[in-house]
């Protein structure tokens, strides 16, 4: 096999360009994903029966099922909500982008909330009463006091469900999106240059998530010691 | 029976055992003390070669061990080793405990190997808990157990970590007992404890150990009653009065 | 649900026989790719406990390369790449397997070392979160290393980490649903397949998403049964 060096240069740029993809849907899985994953995790925390019970609900369903098959879901299913919504009940066509944002931040929020729940467990109980004795109310105890403890707790988990999302964006090749790997796939098959594409995108994919494991590793060792 | 010979061992840069001499006859009880951090656990654990030695050599019966030997397998067998923390096995019951070595390690068959663990459990007065896990014992009767466990590869040679330090204070006396009992039905035994109780009325010997050196080697009566160095003086002044 | 009982465009039966096809691929998977994960996971696991020597440092190697990189990618590597790679009448030889067996043992081979790294490194903390004194103990006993991590370290290290095991089995079903990007029809690519052939959205994505529910509990379940059989007595569980 000849491996063409030529072929990966002109390909490079098209490539950055699905990588430049790649960092939106991490950035918008994460922010989305832990804003709603926190809200499910104080809702499944909530005495409200209805309400923790629908949190935990979701948040097991979501758990349940494979992403691809989530996405397919919203693939098919948000043209036909947004139409009932807005168009007399029928499907709006909607971009892969959006797809793909709304898909990531309803499945994410699915393990952020776990791990933000964990966060909330491991607060001593002590701190919960001290709000209330404050007379701080529910919402200013969590914004203020019991989410920056929860969150700091559990940081090296959130980064690492991190990481594992920054991987799992690769999935968007099931519905044909110019990802990373869908930008490398669609080159591979144009010249049929499979193995030099797949070897890059796999070289790429490892450099970044193994760079950004030992930094999770570092802060870990950093947080434990400043705990000792 | 056990011959140590220029015995040195390093942790980096650092000296834990300096030059140790000794020699221990068959049937000798031995109980080795010092300040923490003396090199004792450390220099006990060589004899049976969980701690290597830099340089130096060790005799236990037939068995040579220097620096570098790494087939340890006749040794192991002809020394036994009771630990600080018991180590029993928690996911096996304390029968099986017993057993396991006997049936892994010496290839003894099944009801053999039972029969044994079920007379030395006997002798250590466990009979009631064979079928019992670690977790389920108190301190004392768990590190009985752990004796039986040495004492079932039939070793010629008992080595005691610290036995007692783990233990709640009532349940001392459990393990000493069985201890003392041991002694004087001839097994070469070596101690390292705290007991100076164990140690005047049992032991025929002892060492004293500081900074890695065996300082003094007395019989157990002289070493209480007229220790020769000042570290040996200001050590046992220590302990006397606790 | 009336759509399972309608018959299929080939006619050769009913959609309910796709939906048992597709769950038949994913359960041997899963369980074919568990098996080998266990396997390679633990020897892999072990071997990063070794003090020295290149053993410890292979298994590094192992777990980071499979950890860091995504599944999919590592899917087409096993079923695009690495055929390419091997001469070229092996290379022919897996590309000329009969289908569905072309996309099965890739994504069998793919999943279970995915999913061995991800083991491994359980089994390493397991065997770290052990007293040092057990391993001593084992070797003052006369036990080789063969001996002390079969029936004295490894008996411990899984039951501390069962629930996180636990946890890796019911991700390895969610996982088979990668293998249909190489071609393998199984629940997920049969829930797509109804859908292009009917049109019934939510009948289609809807049995699938119970059947991957069922799957989840069922899994869940056998694992807390092992959990509470691995149990010993006068420890509180998730301890040694």
């Amino acid at each position: 096999m000849r491996v063409d060096l030529a072929a990966l240069v002109s390909a490079w740029p098209f490539l950055m360009t699905g990588l430049w993809f790649t960092l939106q849907i991490t950035v918008v899985g994460v922010a989305g994903g832990i804003i709603f994953g926190s809200l499910l995790a104080v809702a499944r925390l909530s005495r409200n029966r209805l309400l923790s019970g629908f949190a935990t609900a979701y948040v097991n369903l979501m758990r349940s099922i494979p992403l691809i098959l989530v996405i397919f879901w919203v693939f098919f299913l948000v043209p036909w909500a947004i139409g009932w919504f807005t168009n007399h009940g029928r499907p709006v066509a909607v971009g892969a982008s959006l797809t793909i944002f709304v898909t990531f931040v309803l499945f994410e929020a699915a393990y952020y909330a776990e791990i933000v729940r964990a966060g909330f467990r491991s607060i001593s109980a002590g701190q919960y009463s001290a709000c209330e004795a404050l007379g701080l109310s529910k919402f200013h105890s969590y914004i203020y006091i019991l989410f920056p403890q929860a969150i700091r707790n559990v940081l090296p988990i959130l980064l690492t469900q991190t990481i594992i999302l920054f991987q799992d964006t690769s999935l968007v090749y099931v519905i044909s999106a110019t990802d990373l790997l869908g930008a490398a796939t669609k080159i591979a098959q144009r010249d049929g240059r499979l193995v030099e594409m797949y070897l890059t995108v796999g070289a790429i994919y490892f450099i970044i998530c193994y760079a950004a494991s030992q930094l999770v590793k570092q802060l870990q060792g950093r947080l434990s010691y400043g705990a000792r | 029976m056990i011959e140590i010979r220029n015995v040195s061992k390093f942790y980096g840069a650092f000296q834990v055992l300096k030059n140790c001499n000794s020699s221990i006859a068959r049937g000798e009880v031995v109980v080795i003390c010092g300040p923490s951090g003396s090199g004792k656990s450390t220099f006990i654990k060589t004899m049976n070669g969980l701690e290597t030695i830099d340089s130096g050599e060790i005799v236990v019966g037939n068995f040579r061990l220097a620096p570098g030997v790494t087939n340890l397998a006749t040794l192991r067998r002809t020394v036994g080793m009771v630990f600080q923390n018991f180590e029993l096995f928690p996911h096996l019951t304390v029968l099986s405990n017993v057993t396991i070595a006997q049936t892994k390690v010496l290839r003894r068959g099944k009801a053999e190997a039972e029969e044994k663990a079920r007379s030395l459990l006997a002798r250590v007065g466990l009979s009631a808990h064979l079928t019992k896990h670690p977790a389920q014992l108190s301190g004392g009767q768990q590190q009985r157990v752990a004796i039986a466990r040495a004492l079932a590869l039939d070793p010629e040679v008992m080595l005691f970590d610290e036995p007692t330090s783990a233990l709640d204070p009532e349940m001392v006396n459990e393990v000493l007992d069985v201890m003392t009992s041991l002694a004087k039905q001839g097994m070469t035994m070596v101690c390292v404890t705290h007991e100076m109780g164990f140690a005047r009325g049992v032991a025929n010997r002892v060492f004293f150990m500081d900074s890695g050196e065996i300082v003094e080697t007395a019989n157990a009566a002289a070493f209480f009653d007229h220790p020769k160095s000042e570290r040996a003086k200001a050590f046992l002044a220590k302990i006397l009065k606790h | 649900m009336s759509l399972l009982f309608e018959a299929t465009p080939d006619g050769a039966g009913r959609y309910l026989d796709w939906i048992i096809s597709g769950l038949a691929w994913t359960l041997c998977l899963a369980l074919g790719a568990w098996t080998i994960a266990l396997v390679v996971g633990t020897l892999v696991g072990v071997i990063r406990t070794f003090p020295d020597g290149i053993l410890p440092r292979i298994g590094r190697v192992y777990v980071e390369t499979f950890r860091n990189i995504p599944l999919l990618v590592q899917m087409f590597f096993w079923y695009f790449v690495l055929p390419e790679l091997l001469p070229a009448r092996i290379g022919m030889a897996i590309k000329q397997m009969d289908p569905p067996w072309g996309s099965f043992v890739p994504a069998l081979i793919c999943l279970g070392l995915f999913t061995a790294a991800r083991i491994a490194e359980q089994v390493r903390a397991g065997l770290q979160a052990l007293p040092k004194g057990q391993a001593q103990a084992a070797n003052a006993l006369g036990f080789d290393a063969s001996g002390m991590y079969r029936l004295i370290l490894l008996p411990q290290a899984f039951r501390i980490i069962l629930p996180t095991l636990t946890n890796e089995f019911m991700t390895i079903f969610k996982n088979t649903s990668v293998a249909l990007t190489i071609g393998l029809v199984e629940l997920t690519a049969t829930a797509r397949e109804i859908n292009e052939n009917t049109f019934r959205t939510f009948e289609a994505f809807g049995v699938v998403t119970i059947i991957y529910l069922l799957i989840a509990l069922i899994a869940w379940q056998v694992m807390h049964r092992i959990e509470q059989a691995a149990r010993l007595p006068g420890i509180a569980s998730g301890k040694a």
